[in-house]
């Protein structure tokens, strides 16, 4: 390859992976026909190719159902998602893992058996499946519970189970709906560090929702910032970290300045949240 | 051993003893019943001299068909109206008051429907068994968690394959209570209609040995039906129990 090409690969705008156009959501309140909530937007993002976008704000603010319109589980009122240019129509796109708030493990098989379950539906070779599910359970730390059932195990641990299932299928853009919100502090900070670990190797796109703003600061290349239902984003930060990165950077001090602003900017709609009208006290 | 099972072996056989002392001593004579002891050795006979063979086979198999048609009609049919809500309401009412339903009141209508072999028989015994696998195999459905319903979504899952792979999976244990019912309620309408219109079968020679005053067949076969029901039931009621464990649910 050439330096001049080499200069103009260089300048390229990041691809987008995932686009939303003036996305909106409305639903209809269950018993009260014609009672509409607008529950999100509109709102327009792209999230860039291989990046590590992060979502934070207040509670009931549409987080989860951004998250859902980009997994294809919803469909938006207005606007469009799309997906490596593709519109997604409520339907699931191939190459999406999501990991759920809520335990989604199978009850009825082992550890083992959990991790295998999409890469079996991928008809992936018995060796290369045993590979990919020695390397998930050595990295969550569940080795010793391979033949574990879920209900043997911690709630902690079977959402582990969870995110293994999701990661070893390798898909190329992963949503994370507050995955860690079951994990103890220091297991959110390792769990943080091998999602972080699995993104730089695997190259996918990262969505993740979250409610904490360490964890946003802590994890993301950029964080959006929702406003109280209707969400809609009214800033995305920069946290300017390098790619290569792990926990450790919660000790420096441009950490406490991200989650610092990112503070100012939810304080007020975090009281509109809880019905303090205005926002500020 | 459980200190509860050991209490329930010792008043099953304190039952037996009792009645196998009111028997011997004549405070029940023998036109009414036999000692226990003589209907387990009458049973021990009846069996090795295989001359109700073809009777006993006759009824647990029709049984066999009946259970197996109740739980395939039952278990696709909760899983269809699982998917359709709105028929799914239609169809609860009468769920509800299905059992409130003589079903034997039917039989000659199923006679005349199906002739005087073994089918309408069968069918008795599926329709009062089918009810009971949609109303438990759905009340498993219910509990199924949403969120494994998304994950089937995300994996891309056809109907099908949500079907075999999440919902029945999760839903096993309900579908064991299933089939649990099943066994019983098809025994009970395979027998009843042997009873009633029947030339062959368990139900017709238990029947039959009833107005001969022949108590040496009459009490092995009717503890034959017992011990093929209440064993049935253990084995699934063991396979739930483990299941369930594997759960954390019991």
């Amino acid at each position: 390859m050439t330096a001049a090409k080499k200069v103009q690969i260089a300048t390229v705008a990041p691809k987008v992976h995932v686009s939303l156009g003036a996305v909106d959501k409305e639903f209809a309140q269950p018993g009260r026909p014609g009672e509409i909530v607008h529950a999100l937007g509109p709102v327009d993002l792209d999230l860039r190719q291989g990046e590590f976008f992060a979502v934070v704000g207040p509670s009931g603010c549409g987080k989860s159902t951004l998250l859902e319109l980009v997994a294809g589980l919803s469909t938006a009122t207005r606007g469009e998602v799309a997906f490596e240019g593709r519109p997604i129509h409520g339907r699931i796109p191939d190459g999406i893992g999501v990991v759920f708030q809520e335990d989604a493990s199978f009850p009825w098989l082992s550890v083992h058996d959990n991790i295998a379950f999409g890469l079996r539906r991928m008809k992936i070779d018995r060796a290369e499946r045993e590979r990919r599910i020695g390397v998930a359970l050595d990295m969550m730390g569940l080795s010793a519970f391979a033949r574990s059932f879920p209900a043997q195990l911690s709630g902690g641990m079977r959402q582990r189970v969870c995110i293994a299932r999701t990661l070893v299928t390798e898909p190329r853009l992963i949503l994370l709906d507050e995955p860690f919100g079951a994990l103890d502090q220091q297991t959110r900070l390792l769990m943080g560090d091998e999602v972080l670990n699995l993104w730089r190797k695997t190259g996918a796109t990262v969505l993740l929702i979250t409610h904490s703003l360490d964890e946003a600061a802590l994890l993301a290349d950029r964080i959006g910032v929702m406003s109280a239902r209707p969400g809609r984003l009214i800033d995305i930060v920069e946290t300017g970290w390098p790619r290569d990165r792990d926990s450790r950077i919660a000790q420096e001090e441009a950490f406490g300045a991200i989650t610092a602003r990112l503070w100012r900017l939810l304080r007020g709609e975090s009281l509109k949240a809880m019905g303090k009208v205005g926002g500020e006290t | 051993m459980k200190r509860a099972t050991l209490w329930r072996i010792g008043l099953l056989a304190a039952a037996v003893a009792g009645l196998e002392i009111l028997c011997l001593a004549g405070a029940i004579d023998r036109l009414t019943m036999q000692p226990p002891h003589r209907m387990a050795v009458d049973l021990v006979r009846l069996l090795a001299g295989g001359a109700l063979n073809a009777a006993i086979l006759k009824t647990l198999g029709n049984a066999a068909l009946a259970v197996v048609i109740a739980m395939v009609v039952g278990v696709a049919a909760a899983v269809a109206l699982h998917r359709l809500p709105s028929f799914r309401r239609l169809l609860d009412p009468l769920f509800a008051t299905y059992y409130a339903v003589p079903m034997f009141a039917f039989y000659p209508l199923l006679v005349v429907l199906f002739g005087l072999g073994d089918t309408p028989q069968i069918f008795i015994g599926a329709m009062l068994a089918v009810v009971a696998v949609i109303v438990n195999t759905l009340n498993g459905l219910d509990r199924i968690p949403k969120v494994l319903l998304k994950t089937a979504r995300v994996n891309r899952l056809s109907p099908w394959e949500t079907a075999v792979r999440i919902t029945l999976p999760c839903a096993a244990p309900y579908i064991l209570g299933a089939a649990k019912l099943a066994v019983a309620y098809a025994l009970i309408g395979i027998i009843g209609a042997e009873f009633i219109m029947s030339t062959s079968g368990m139900g017709y020679e238990i029947s039959y040995a009833y107005t001969n005053f022949d108590n040496a067949t009459m009490y092995p076969l009717i503890i034959l039906i017992l011990a093929v029901s209440i064993a049935v039931n253990t084995l699934l009621a063991r396979w739930e129990r483990a299941l369930m464990v594997r759960r954390g649910l019991a």
